[in-house]
């Protein structure tokens, strides 16, 4: 198993809660491609380009300030169960982990990490610099991206046109190469029906969404990830802007909704969410899908303050470890393995019982 | 090709989507592509699948010897017919020799052809890149001009002068 010891947090700063608009926004993501000129992009270049790419941002990395004490991962050299849990901790992308539908690991796929940044290397592009920081952060997270790609992009070359800006092997990036996300919680909007009507008007104005975690297009635990569909023809600076304006104009949608719900259907509301920390508190076997809806009937009520005493990064922690790899990793099961389900539910009773002793 | 869905009839539907700005290529009988609600590539909601399927009927209308041929990126070898398959380019190169159709999708896409963001200094070249900058701001202040996003030019001839 990969030892994630090598980062510190283990990778997970951004789920300890402690951002802003922490109750309904888990995390907020940054992304910059980028590619290097001197070579052809990742669909048309060969092994050993790859890994010439790899060592040259390597070498680059290792004389910037914020990736020089970098963690390493060679995708291309880890299981399906190592990959998956990195991709589970939002270190990498289903792409570069290889776990698209008939999809494997390309030759050279490789992590940078260090705290909160990172680089995917050999990804769709050569690099994809990210940032993952908690809560609603989008200036924040940007500035730190930002100065990655400066302390990069003066070590490396960089493919750039006078006219369309930074060149990426899809043309849907190209110019910026900046793709901002916020994953928030929307169970308000999501009971009273409104989701979809919130969603599409997103795609109206140069944004898009998509739910978390499902399987397929099935949506779980009410996430979903807004995100900037539009990456050229506009300042980063706007593009942020932009998607900020947005992002809490639905927050405020979703505290809206959760107002009517607690105003119209108490009774319904209160059942609903303890229900759900009854089900987690009590059950003995738990499938990933159930947890997650339960997880976010718990977090509604925690975030409503009508389930005291269970705070947002303890709910965040166990969506993390409660995913597949990371529950299998944990308990030393192969993945898919049918007990997973009655240690998951195991691992939820223990969280939640070491909670309400340390409130009594 | 077989359709992807009931992987029974032949496929004439090839509908490439943007999911997540992820591009996926699905292809797909008449009934099945009815069952979805897909309407025929050209009227597609997604401008990178209706350009390639347009793209794909232009390069096959096209097709006589040594018309495609003259397509190819000089550096890598890919074609247009290539991203018409994959929706990716193969070089920094690509952006250059298929400019005039690439400048189309973009606008499309973007809405702007236009990249007006940060940019980028190619190490250790300072008076080209100061060069190059004054020249790339005259001409964004040129499209501004002409797509009469006057705001843009004001702010464009601003910056210029602070540099002249
Ligand atoms: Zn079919
Ligand atoms: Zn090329």
């Amino acid at each position: 198993m990969i030892d994630l010891t090598l980062l510190a947090d283990g990778g997970m700063g951004w789920l300890d809660a402690s951002g802003p608009a922490s109750h309904l926004v888990l995390s907020t993501r940054i992304r910059l491609a980028r590619n290097l000129a001197a070579y052809p992009f990742v669909g048309r270049n060969s092994d050993r380009e790859r890994e010439t790419i790899l060592r040259e941002v390597e070498a680059a990395a290792a004389d910037t300030v914020l990736l020089r004490r970098a963690a390493r991962f060679r995708l291309d050299r880890l299981d399906q169960g190592d990959r998956l849990l990195l991709h589970e901790r939002h270190l990498v992308s289903r792409e570069l982990a290889g776990l698209e539908p008939n999809g494997r690991v390309r030759y050279g796929a490789a992590l940078l990490a260090q705290d909160r940044i990172g680089v995917m290397l050999n990804e769709e592009d050569h690099l994809r610099l990210q940032g993952l920081h908690s809560g609603f952060a989008l200036d924040a997270a940007y500035a730190e991206v930002d100065r990655l790609d400066a302390e990069l992009g003066s070590r490396l070359g960089f493919a750039f046109h006078p006219e369309f800006g930074y060149l990426t092997a899809c043309p849907t990036n190209v110019g910026t190469g900046l793709r901002a996300s916020v994953l928030i919680h929307l169970p308000g909007l999501v009971l009273t029906k409104e989701v979809t009507r919130v969603l599409q008007g997103l795609t109206q104005v140069g944004l898009t969404f998509r739910g978390l975690y499902g399987e397929g297009s099935e949506v779980v635990g009410n996430f979903f990830q807004l995100s900037n569909q539009t990456t050229l023809g506009k300042t980063e600076a706007e593009l942020l802007d932009h998607l900020g304006k947005v992002v809490r104009q639905v927050m405020e949608y979703e505290e809206q909704a959760r107002q009517v719900l607690l105003r119209s259907a108490p009774a319904i509301i209160e059942d609903k969410v303890w229900r759900a920390f009854g089900l987690l508190r009590y059950a003995r076997s738990l499938s990933f899908e159930e947890a997650m809806n339960l997880l976010s009937g718990v977090r509604l009520g925690a975030g409503t303050g009508l389930v005291p005493g269970v705070s947002m990064y303890t709910l965040n922690k166990l969506l993390v470890h409660t995913q597949p790899a990371h529950l299998a990793a944990a308990e030393g099961l192969p993945l898919g393995d049918p007990a997973l389900a009655i240690r998951r539910a195991t691992h939820v009773r223990r969280v939640l019982e070491d909670e309400a002793g340390r409130r009594a | 090709m077989t359709c992807d869905q009931c992987h029974e009839r032949e496929a004439i539907v090839h509908l490439t989507q943007i999911v997540d700005a992820e591009v996926t290529t699905l292809h797909l009988c008449e009934r099945c592509a009815a069952e979805r609600g897909v309407e025929p590539p050209t009227v597609g909601k997604s401008p990178l699948g209706s350009f390639l399927a347009a793209m794909g009927k232009e390069l096959e209308g096209a097709a006589l010897p040594g018309t495609v041929t003259g397509e190819a990126c000089t550096r890598c070898g890919a074609t247009l017919g290539n991203f018409r398959d994959t929706g990716r380019l193969g070089c920094s190169e690509c952006w250059r020799c298929f400019e005039p159709q690439l400048r189309e999708l973009v606008r499309r896409l973007h809405g702007s052809t236009f990249h007006v963001g940060e940019r980028y200094v190619v190490p250790g070249d300072d008076a080209g890149s100061e060069r190059a900058r004054l020249g790339t701001l005259r001409e964004q202040l040129r499209v501004a001009i002409e797509t009469e996003n006057f705001e843009l030019a004001a702010e464009l001839r601003d910056r210029l002068r602070v540099l002249e």
